[in-house]
């Protein structure tokens, strides 16, 4: 019976080796998956037990924080966003059933301290508790409060403001707003609300025609190539015939022939148009992509939660090689989509003489010791165009404010540069079907000769042009944030 | 000739410390202090676990040397789960320890000639049986998840099963003991199967359809897996023809399957097996909160006292019945896959031992008994914490010697004590002769 019996013991091992080998999947192998499914609560119930850090604002001010609730093995943390709903944007939330959204989720790992395995067991070893650090933001609380009261005031839209140096995010407003203390109670009523989309954070997820305001773009690819000077003059007539359909200048206004200033400043739809022709895809493509179009916005926020400006089409956005209308694709319409952020950074670029910084919103990571352990290192995303390049079209967009179409964005005794945009938006079902509603945009930056704010304003829904509702967003923000200084 | 004996004492001085260590360890997450109260506890088990050791060197003293310590580290882990998810269920569970010792005591001393329950072999079957039927008998059982698993008698509650399953090895030890030759010699090939004679085919389809009246009215579908793999176990070191349990293995699959597609209880628990998401909500979510536990542990775990057992700020259960069913989950979540690995591998070291008791036994009925022990002490290991790995369908069995329950402390020492009894003969027997051969070369 001997060999039976080890036998029998070499099918036990089997049978236990079979028991180590799934621990190993489900603890190891697949616990990644298991930890992301919808049914695992465990992960949020465990964060829930971590003193979460908190989230303050460039001036100290707290955006959002932990209260202890309960004693003991009851000990948990809840969310509590003092601010209500002035930050609901672009902080988002963080609750064990509805989730975590915005830069709550970004930033999770650092708010709870995480650190690796073997970081973590040392700290078991050593008997400390995890414990979750405080992020400081660049958020300008009077600028972001000044933007909201002015959206609110304006219709629905948003306002980002970026400082061109470092990338840093001085404001980001949404409106509708919402107020993340509500989250837990009245989250469904919150999403599904098909009109004002307050969960939606238009300054990232809200795509526009930009209308205008890409002439910016338009021009920036039409110099960089060398296809066009500051002095090149284009015909630019009352209506051109674009694939067989007319594209018009407002009350088809005949220019004459004209350079890039005059065309700027009067916002010449023909004379973009065919300079957009001349240009052909490639250039057009090549100076958008440097922008910072057709990919993920280098935001710190979840990558879901932000979306891709560019010419799309069925959800799919186009490039180079895709047939488009390039002489409308040149003046902000045909199928091209943007959100505020793509257009701050357009201005951002230009203001910082042709560099793309990073824009973000985090500034620093403080521990529970009040020690700095991470700060921002502003890095640059890419330059799309030269410095010559940024200092010809910052001329040009002055004279936009100071003389053409954007006079409502001037500040006393600051240069300021910028574009305003009004796309036509008849029939959107978001607007209710009006036949007379716009997308009104302004995008600048302050002071045109030091600039310290590039600033992308647009409200959706309107029957006004740029200038009489993006405009004097964009003048009060940028006063609160130069005043504030 | 002590030597054995000073192995076991000086493998048991690191088991308490263990202990000590594990409830430090708790003590300094809850309260965040140091307290001598787990000193306290570590001498009492230690002084517990050493007067064990006196007595069985003095009635044993030849006995495997690493199966008491073996079973003592058990214990300890245990108690420290227990006590990290309840104090007052590891106050009971600590109590039932010391139960367990004293049926343990009480076994060595009055079976010391155990070949006496070979004479007894048909009452302890009808025992085992009885014992198996009792929680379906009105007034004195007990449902508890849907399975009829526990028994009242007055203040006095039990699992049967867990006692159910000595009787029954002891049965079919003797009874295979008797009958292997007969087996073996009368079977027939019929179309290139070896089949066992008809005439002896009578008990094997008693067991058979023991096991099934388990799977259906005990709803116990644990312990008649355990039950008949162990059966299956015997049969084929009795016999040693591998197509015994082919059929058995068929029999058995052919009969589950049966139940499953008819009877819902059973439908039910396979369903969820393979399909647990859909049911997340009520009978799914023991198993995947098993599995998320097991999930969050990782490689080393949160650490004793660490993990979520109810969802904070409630009394609602994170993970259900985790000082019994799942108490391996726990394990995994708290010290991780090397911590579980670790006990698995205590569970196999016991099962080396115990096999190893069977190879030297000199008698068929010893060698049938050891390895029926063995068998059934490691498969129930295996039918729970394959249950909580998704292996096989979750069911109620415990974990032995380390989940929460009297029932099965109390009779799984009684098996390592029948163990023991077989150990110390075996080994004395296989001492002498090469003793003498010993002293005969140094002359």
């Amino acid at each position: 019976m001997n060999r039976q019996i080890v036998k029998l013991f070499g099918f036990i091992v089997v049978l236990f080796g079979v028991l180590v080998g799934f621990t190993s999947y489900w603890s190891v192998f697949d616990a990644k998956a298991l930890k992301e499914k919808e049914a695992n609560k465990r992960p949020l119930l465990e964060q829930q037990q971590i003193r979460r850090g908190r989230i303050l604002a460039a001036d100290g001010t707290v955006l959002a924080k932990s209260v202890a609730k309960g004693k003991g093995d009851s000990l948990r943390f809840v969310r509590r966003y003092p601010e209500g709903a002035l930050y609901g944007h672009p902080i988002g939330y963080s609750f064990v059933r509805q989730g975590d959204s915005e830069f709550e989720r970004f930033h999770n790992d650092q708010l709870i301290g995480e650190e690796s395995e073997f970081g973590s067991i040392l700290d078991q070893l050593l008997g400390h508790n995890q414990e979750g650090n405080d992020i400081v933001t660049n958020i300008d609380p009077g600028a972001q409060r000044t933007a909201l009261s002015d959206l609110e005031e304006a219709g629905f839209g948003a306002v980002v403001a970026l400082e061109p140096g470092t990338g840093e995010v001085k404001v980001m407003a949404s409106n509708k707003p919402y107020d993340p203390n509500r989250v837990p109670y009245e989250y469904s009523k919150l999403a599904t609300n098909e009109i004002e989309t307050p969960l939606l954070n238009r300054a990232t997820q809200g795509l526009y025609p930009p209308g205008s305001t890409f002439k910016v773009v338009t021009a920036a690819a039409g110099l960089e190539s060398g296809v066009i000077t500051p002095e090149t003059t284009i015909d630019a007539p009352g209506t051109i015939i674009d694939e067989g359909h007319e594209l018009a200048n407002d009350f088809n206004e005949d220019f004459g022939p004209i350079a890039l200033d005059t065309a700027l400043t009067n916002s010449v739809n023909t004379w973009f148009g065919q300079l957009g022709q001349q240009l052909g895809n490639e250039k057009l493509f090549e100076t958008m992509e440097k922008f910072g179009f057709n990919a993920t916005p280098p935001i710190d926020l979840p990558e879901d939660e932000v979306e891709e400006s560019g010419v799309s089409s069925e959800g799919d956005l186009l490039t180079a090689r895709d047939p488009v209308d390039l002489a409308r694709v040149a003046i902000g319409q045909e199928r091209l989509l943007a959100t505020p952020l793509q257009m701050a950074m357009v201005a951002s670029a230009v203001a910082n003489g042709g560099k793309l910084m990073k824009p973000q919103i985090w500034n620093r990571v403080v521990d529970p010791d009040g020690r700095v352990t991470e700060r921002l290192d502003p890095s640059q995303y890419s330059q799309p165009i030269s410095a010559e390049t940024a200092a010809e079209l910052t001329t040009a967009m002055e004279g936009v404010v100071s003389e053409g179409t954007g006079t409502n964005a001037a500040i006393s005794g600051v240069p300021v540069a910028g574009k305003t945009g009004t796309a036509e938006t008849p029939g959107n079902e978001s607007c209710g079907g009006g036949e007379e509603e716009n997308q009104a945009w302004f995008i600048g930056f302050a002071p045109a000769n030091d600039p310290k704010i590039a600033i992308a304003a647009s409200v959706e829904c309107t029957e006004q042009f740029g200038n009489d509702v993006a405009a004097p967003i964009f003048r009060d923000v940028a006063e609160a944030i130069l005043n504030g200084e | 000739m002590s030597s054995a004996r000073n192995r076991e004492l000086t493998a048991l001085v690191p088991v308490a410390l263990l202990l000590t260590a594990g409830f430090a360890a708790v003590f300094a997450q809850e309260g965040s202090r140091l307290d001598n109260l787990s000193l306290i506890y570590g001498a009492y088990f230690l002084a517990v676990c050493v007067a064990t050791h006196l007595f069985l060197r003095l009635r044993l003293p030849d006995a495997d040397p690493y199966l008491f310590p073996l079973v003592a580290l058990l214990t300890a882990f245990g108690l420290v789960m227990i006590y990290r998810i309840d104090d007052a269920l590891a106050r009971d569970q600590a109590n039932w320890f010391v139960l367990g010792l004293v049926l343990f005591v009480l076994t060595i001393q009055f079976l010391r000639d155990y070949e006496v329950l070979e004479r007894y072999r048909y009452t302890i079957a009808v025992v085992g049986l009885l014992l198996l039927l009792a929680p379906r008998l009105p007034g004195i059982g007990q449902q508890v998840n849907g399975a009829y698993l526990g028994v009242k008698i007055g203040p006095l509650a039990f699992q049967p099963a867990e006692f159910s399953k000595i009787a029954i090895v002891i049965f079919l030890a003797s009874y295979l003991r008797e009958n292997r030759e007969v087996l073996i010699v009368g079977a027939r090939r019929v179309l290139g199967v070896t089949l066992p004679p008809l005439k002896h085919f009578g008990p094997m389809l008693v067991v058979w359809g023991a096991s099934m009246f388990m799977l259906v009215f005990i709803r116990d579908l644990g312990s008649s897996l355990m039950f008949f793999a162990a059966f299956l176990a015997l049969l084929y070191v009795a016999t040693g023809r591998f197509s015994f349990v082919v059929i058995g293995m068929a029999m058995f699959t052919v009969g589950a399957w049966f139940f499953a597609a008819t009877v819902p209880h059973v439908h039910d628990r396979v369903e969820v097996w393979l399909h647990p998401y859909p049911h997340y909500e009520d009978t799914g979510y023991q198993i995947l909160q098993s599995i998320f536990a097991q999930a969050d542990g990782g490689l080393f775990g949160k650490g004793f006292g660490q993990g979520l057992i109810t969802i904070p700020g409630t009394h609602n259960a994170l993970l259900p019945a985790a000082q019994t069913d799942t108490i391996y989950s726990l394990i995994v979540n708290e010290v991780g896959l090397f911590g579980a690995c670790g006990v698995i591998l205590i569970y196999l070291l016991i099962a080396a031992r115990g096999f190893k008791i069977a190879l030297l036994a000199s008698d068929g009925f010893s060698k049938l008994l050891a390895t029926g022990l063995t068998a059934v002490f490691s498969i129930q290991a295996f039918v729970i914490i394959g249950g909580v790995t998704r292996v096989i369908p979750l069911t109620g069995v415990t974990l032995p010697f380390i989940s929460y329950g009297g029932s099965s402390i109390v009779a799984n020492f009684v098996l390592l004590a029948l163990l023991l009894l077989i150990s110390d003969r075996a080994r004395r027997e296989a001492m002498q002769p090469r003793g003498r051969a010993l002293s005969l070369g140094e002359s």
